[in-house]
C-alpha cells in the first residue's frame, strides 16, 4: 500500500482555524501529549500517530515582555506586549496580550488567566505571506 | 582522531559603521592569523566561516568563496556556516573535525558580520529571523524579547524579586565594560555604573539599553593545524580538548526547561565528556552574554552555579580575574561587541590568548590559565561549546 508522508496539521490549516476562532493542536494517540503549535511529530515521544484536536484556548500567563523596539515595518505596533501562555492542555504558545496598557505590565501578570482570540499579521517582504497570532485577553 | 591545535589568530576592531566590507574585515583577520602562524595563503587547505546577514546588510552572499579568492587561497573548498550568533563557533567545530579526521592538516576558520549597515529597524527584523517565523514572529517577537521573557520567567521561577534581579543583572554589564575598557578590539571602551544601567531606556521589559549587547561590525579568524604540523609552526599550540553542539526548537516548544536552555546542557556535556573535565577544571570562560540575563542562564547550564544562583557569582566578584571562574574577560558581547557571524571566532581568539598568556600587557590575563571554555548561542536554537587547553 502506498504511504504518503504529510503534515497532519500544516501551518496554513492552523492559521485557517485560528481565523475562525479555533485553536488546533495535535494529540498523540500513543502518549496523549498535546503538541501546539503543530509539528510533524509529537513533541514528547516523536511519534506520528497524531489526531487533530481543538484546544480550549484558555490558559495562564507563564511570562511576558513589553517590547519598545519593533522590527522594520512594525514600528507603529510598539509598544506591544508579548506573552507565553501555558494552555490548559499543557503546551505553551506565544501571542500578544490586549486589554492592558503595554507600558504598565509587571510581574503580577504571571499566572493571570487568559483566553484566546486572534489577529492577522499581514506579512512583510520576508514572511512569505501573512501570519496569524493568538491574541490573549484576561479571563479572570 | 588526531589532536588539533589553534596556532594563530586575527581580530579586527569591533565597531559601529565599519568603512570596510564584510569580506575585507575577514580578509584582514585571516591574513593576520595566517601570518602569525608562519604560513602563506597557499598552505591553507580549506576555509570554514560564519556569516549570518551579509545577504541583507551588503547584498552579499557566498562570502566564503570570495574571501578565499581575496586572500589568495585559490580554489580551496570554502564553506559558510549559518547558526545565527553561533555561526563562527559552528564553523570552528567543523574545521576541527576535518583536521582531527586526518583529511586536512591546515585550515582557516572564522567569521564576519557588517550588521550596523542595516540600521536598527532592519537589523531588528533580520535578527528576529532566528526565532520561529511561522508561529512566533507574527507576535512581534524579536531578539531582546526572547531574553526579556526569560528574565521575567527567571525571576518568577527562582523567586527572586525583579528589582533585586535587575540590580544583579546590572553588575553583569558593569563587569563587561570594566574588562572591555582594557580590550583594544572592543566596541565600547568606557566604564559604566549600576545607576546608568538602571536609568537606561527600556528596550523590552525588563531589559534596558545597557542590559543589551550592541549591533556590531567586525571579523575574527583562526588557523587550525594537526598536532605534528602545529608543533613545527609554534611553541604555544592551544589544543581542542572537547567540542559539543546541540539544537532546539522554537522558544514555546522548550517550555519544560525554560528558563534553562536544554540544548546548552546537552552540548556542554559532550564537550566535558570528550575532554574528561568538569566545570571546576575550567580556568577561564567566554560565554554568550547577548543580554545580561543570558550570562546567568549560561553560567548555570555550564555548571558554574546552581540553577537560580548564578547572580551570586557576579555579586561576589567570582567572575572577575582572581575569582572562582573568570567570565568574559574580553568584555563579552556586551562591551566588546557582537558582530554575530564573527562572535564565536572572537571568543575563541580571546581564550587562545588567555591560554597562551598573551594578555598581561592588556591587564586582563588570568594568571596560569590552562583550560578555557567557549560558549556560543545562536537564536533560541543552536549551542556550541569548545574546551581549549594549553599543554
Amino acid at each position: 500500500m502506498a504511504f504518503k508522508i504529510e503534515y497532519k496539521l500544516s501551518h496554513k490549516a492552523y492559521y485557517d482555524a485560528l481565523k475562525k476562532g479555533k485553536l488546533l493542536g495535535l494529540k498523540c494517540k500513543d502518549c496523549a501529549t498535546v503538541t501546539c503549535p503543530p509539528k510533524m511529530t509529537c513533541q514528547e515521544c516523536t511519534g506520528t500517530n497524531l489526531d487533530i484536536t481543538e484546544l480550549s484556548g484558555k490558559g495562564k500567563i507563564a511570562t511576558f515582555t513589553t517590547s519598545y523596539v519593533a522590527p522594520l515595518g512594525r514600528e507603529v505596533e510598539a509598544p506591544y506586549t508579548i506573552v507565553l501562555v501555558e494552555l490548559e492542555e499543557g503546551p505553551w504558545i506565544m501571542g500578544n496580550l490586549i486589554d492592558i496598557d503595554p507600558a504598565k505590565v509587571g510581574m503580577e501578570l504571571i499566572g493571570r488567566k487568559v483566553k484566546f482570540g486572534f489577529k492577522v499579521f499581514p506579512g512583510d517582504l520576508y514572511s512569505a505571506g501573512e501570519g496569524v497570532r493568538p491574541l490573549f485577553s484576561f479571563a479572570d | 582522531m588526531r589532536r588539533v591545535a589553534i596556532i594563530g589568530g586575527g581580530h579586527t576592531k569591533f565597531m559601529f559603521n565599519s568603512p570596510q566590507s564584510g569580506i575585507e574585515m575577514l580578509a584582514e583577520a585571516s591574513m593576520d592569523a595566517i601570518t602569525k602562524s608562519n604560513l602563506k595563503p597557499k598552505d591553507i587547505q580549506a576555509i570554514y566561516c560564519g556569516n549570518v546577514l551579509g545577504d541583507f546588510s551588503e547584498g552579499q552572499g557566498m562570502i566564503q568563496s570570495y574571501l578565499a579568492d581575496d586572500i589568495g587561497c585559490f580554489n580551496v573548498p570554502a564553506s559558510r556556516f549559518e547558526g545565527a550568533c553561533a555561526s563562527a563557533t559552528m564553523a570552528i567545530r567543523d574545521a576541527f573535525m576535518w583536521v582531527a579526521s586526518g583529511h586536512y592538516d591546515i585550515v582557516l576558520a572564522g567569521g564576519t558580520e557588517k550588521a550596523t549597515a542595516m540600521g536598527t529597524s532592519l537589523a531588528t527584523r533580520t535578527f528576529a529571523m532566528f526565532s520561529d517565523g511561522r508561529y512566533e514572529y507574527p507576535s512581534g517577537i524579536n531578539f531582546p524579547g526572547i531574553f526579556a521573557m526569560l528574565a521575567h520567567l527567571y525571576s518568577s521561577k527562582y523567586n527572586i524579586p525583579l528589582k533585586k534581579l535587575k540590580e544583579t543583572l546590572a553588575l553583569v554589564s558593569v563587569q563587561s565594560h570594566f574588562y572591555g575598557m582594557k580590550n583594544p578590539h572592543a566596541q565600547f571602551q568606557k566604564e559604566i555604573t549600576v545607576e546608568q544601567v538602571l536609568r537606561g531606556f527600556t528596550v523590552s521589559s525588563p531589559l534596558q539599553l545597557l542590559d543589551c549587547c550592541p549591533f556590531s561590525d567586525g571579523a575574527a579568524a583562526l588557523v587550525l593545524a594537526s598536532e605534528d604540523v602545529a608543533k613545527k609552526l609554534t611553541d604555544k599550540p592551544i589544543y581542542f580538548a572537547g567540542v559539543g553542539q546541540a539544537s532546539s526548537g522554537k522558544m514555546s516548544a522548550q517550555y519544560k526547561y525554560l528558563p534553562r536552555l536544554r540544548a546548552r546542557e546537552v552540548s556542554v556535556k559532550q564537550a566535558y565528556d570528550m575532554a574528561g573535565l568538569e566545570p571546576k577544571d575550567i580556568d577561564v570562560c567566554e560565554l554568550h552574554d547577548c543580554f545580561s540575563i543570558a550570562s546567568l542562564i549560561a553560567a548555570e547550564s555550564l555548571g558554574f552555579a546552581d540553577f537560580g544562583k548564578a547572580g551570586e557569582l557576579w555579586e561576589k566578584g567570582e567572575t572577575k580575574i582572581g575569582g572562582k571562574i573568570p567570565i568574559n574577560i574580553s568584555g563579552g558581547l556586551k562591551s566588546k561587541g557582537h558582530p554575530i557571524g564573527a562572535t564565536g571566532a572572537s571568543q575563541v581568539y580571546d581564550i587562545v590568548r588567555q591560554l597562551r598568556g598573551d594578555l598581561v600587557d592588556e591587564g586582563r590575563q588570568v594568571e596560569g590559565a590552562k583550560v578555557g571554555l567557549v560558549d556560543t548561542l545562536g537564536g533560541d536554537g543552536v549551542i556550541v561549546n569548545l574546551i581549549l587547553k594549553a599543554d
